[in-house]
């Protein structure tokens, strides 16, 4: 059984936001079907994304994943811990393996995204 | 799952890495179903395969295989496969998934002529591969201990109530291992036992993920990747299963002017040097600031931790040491060539 946390949002495409820090990383879900991931390529500090923007890539042995931002706003800060040990979105994606904070433009947005609830059923 | 040439494929079970250490370091077993397998017998089947093979099948005793390729009359590659002599007249195929129908209709276009029966029997029958430096011990453990393992690059087969098994003693990783044939419907049950084998022995089931790694790090060609109907044996460096002292054979007299004038490019196998994303297939390939190429089979290797991957290059600059760089999303990471294999056993210390 994947982690879902309830106090997150999520998008169909697997990332998660936190609507009260603005965290944004990818779901336990996603991280088991990708396995072993060996490469993060951060989103750029500064850089103001819209919902729906390709933020990132997440690479395993398989394949390049595209990450797309849940949220609109800016990027503030991004999980430089990811770049030395990759790893970490496979051990702990909610949490040491957030990969970038949102500066969220309109809180409402989250409102589009899916609750706990509706993501288990997405991937059920 | 993934839909691989009409056959839905594990690419993993417990992980690409974990698999790939697992069949390095013990055992795996791969399902095969998916590759074709030929029948060719007859008065005629030797000179029929000398003429549509690069490799001498004469030059195989009974119960004895060879690697092989078949070429269009451009001397580029449809296919790369093993031949294996099972009798006097009596020759089994086994080919790509992928290129089953284009093989039979190329080998059909050639004319079998009198003396050649052929048969397709790939949709009846089911394959596994077992591999790993502890292949013999499950072997033993599903076929008995008085079983004959199959040596390197021999066939063995047997005639039983479900039909008849294929015992090769071949693989696609670099370990030691052996590749069994059987009628379809019994594969299922075979790969259960055959599981239950391997997990006894420390190791497990393995998916499409790391046989591809597994093949990489040894530098097989993979066709589709490294192997192309414009590109020849020879520039893909297999020079070796080419028999250019036969009299004739498809794609022979482009071989022939290669060999005399020289080849445009060679595959040539690279590994990062920098910290950088894992190369893939398709990244461009630069050299002095210009592209030179385009990766082919590219990847991780786990045995390495470290990109590695094979690129046609320039005959110039198709050699080892070369610094190049690879563009990964508009950026260029440092790399040089090397020699392959890229990854050796280490030697057992004595």
């Amino acid at each position: 059984m994947s982690l879902v946390p309830d106090q997150l949002h999520y998008r169909e495409s697997h990332e998660w936001v936190d609507s009260a820090t603005g965290a944004v990383g990818i779901t336990d879900h996603a991280q088991h079907e990708l396995t072993d991931v060996v490469y993060v390529e951060l989103p750029k500090v500064g850089a103001v994304v819209k919902a729906g923007d390709h933020i990132a890539v997440v690479e395993s042995v398989k394949a390049a994943s595209d990450i797309y931002s849940p949220v609109s706003g800016e990027i503030v800060e991004a999980n430089e811990a990811l770049s030395a040990d990759p790893s970490l979105l496979n051990t702990d994606p909610y949490d040491k393996g957030w990969i970038c904070k949102i500066k969220v433009a309109d809180p409402a947005e989250t409102g589009a995204l899916m609750d706990a609830a509706s993501y288990r059923q997405h991937i059920a | 799952m993934v839909p691989f040439a009409g056959w839905e494929m594990p690419v993993q079970y417990s992980g690409i890495v974990d698999e790939h250490r697992g069949v390095r370091e013990k055992v795996g077993v791969f399902d095969i179903s998916h590759m074709g397998q030929f029948l060719i017998k007859g008065t005629g089947a030797e000179a029929f395969l000398n003429r549509a093979l690069t490799n001498n099948v004469s030059k195989l005793g009974i119960g004895e295989g060879q690697y092989t390729l078949m070429l269009n009359d451009q001397g580029g590659v449809i296919d790369d496969l093993i031949v294996y002599r099972l009798s006097d007249r009596e020759y089994f195929l086994v080919v790509n998934a992928s290129m089953i129908a284009e093989d039979e209709a190329h080998l059909r276009g050639l004319g079998f002529g009198e003396g050649v029966e052929f048969a397709n029997i790939s949709s009846a029958t089911g394959g596994l591969a077992v591999q790993g430096p502890k292949s013999r011990e499950v072997f033993a453990a599903v076929f008995g201990p008085d079983a004959v393992f199959p040596e390197h690059n021999k066939i063995l087969f047997s005639l039983t109530g479900e039909g008849v098994l294929y015992l090769c003693g071949t693989g696609y990783t670099g370990e030691e291992g052996f590749e069994f044939f059987a009628p379809a419907t019994t594969i299922e049950g075979w790969f259960d036992k055959i599981v239950q084998g391997c997990r006894d022995a420390g190791g497990g089931p393995a998916g499409l993920g790391a046989r591809d790694t597994l093949r990489l790090e040894m530098g097989y060609p993979l066709n589709g990747n490294d192997l192309a109907p414009d590109k020849t044996p020879l520039q893909a460096g297999l020079g070796f299963f080419v028999d250019l002292t036969k009299e004739d054979f498809v794609g022979k007299s482009v071989l022939d002017s290669q060999k005399a004038y020289g080849i445009p490019t060679k595959l040539t196998g690279f590994r990062m040097t920098a910290p950088s994303p894992p190369p893939r297939a398709h990244y461009p390939v630069v050299h002095d600031g210009q592209v030179v190429g385009e990766t082919c089979s590219a990847g991780l290797s786990p045995s390495l931790n470290q990109g590695i991957g094979m690129v046609y290059l320039p005959a110039s600059i198709a050699k080892s040491g070369i610094p190049i760089e690879i563009e990964i999303r508009g950026r260029r990471f440092a790399a040089e060539t090397v020699k392959k294999p890229f990854y050796r056993k280490p030697q057992a210390s004595s």
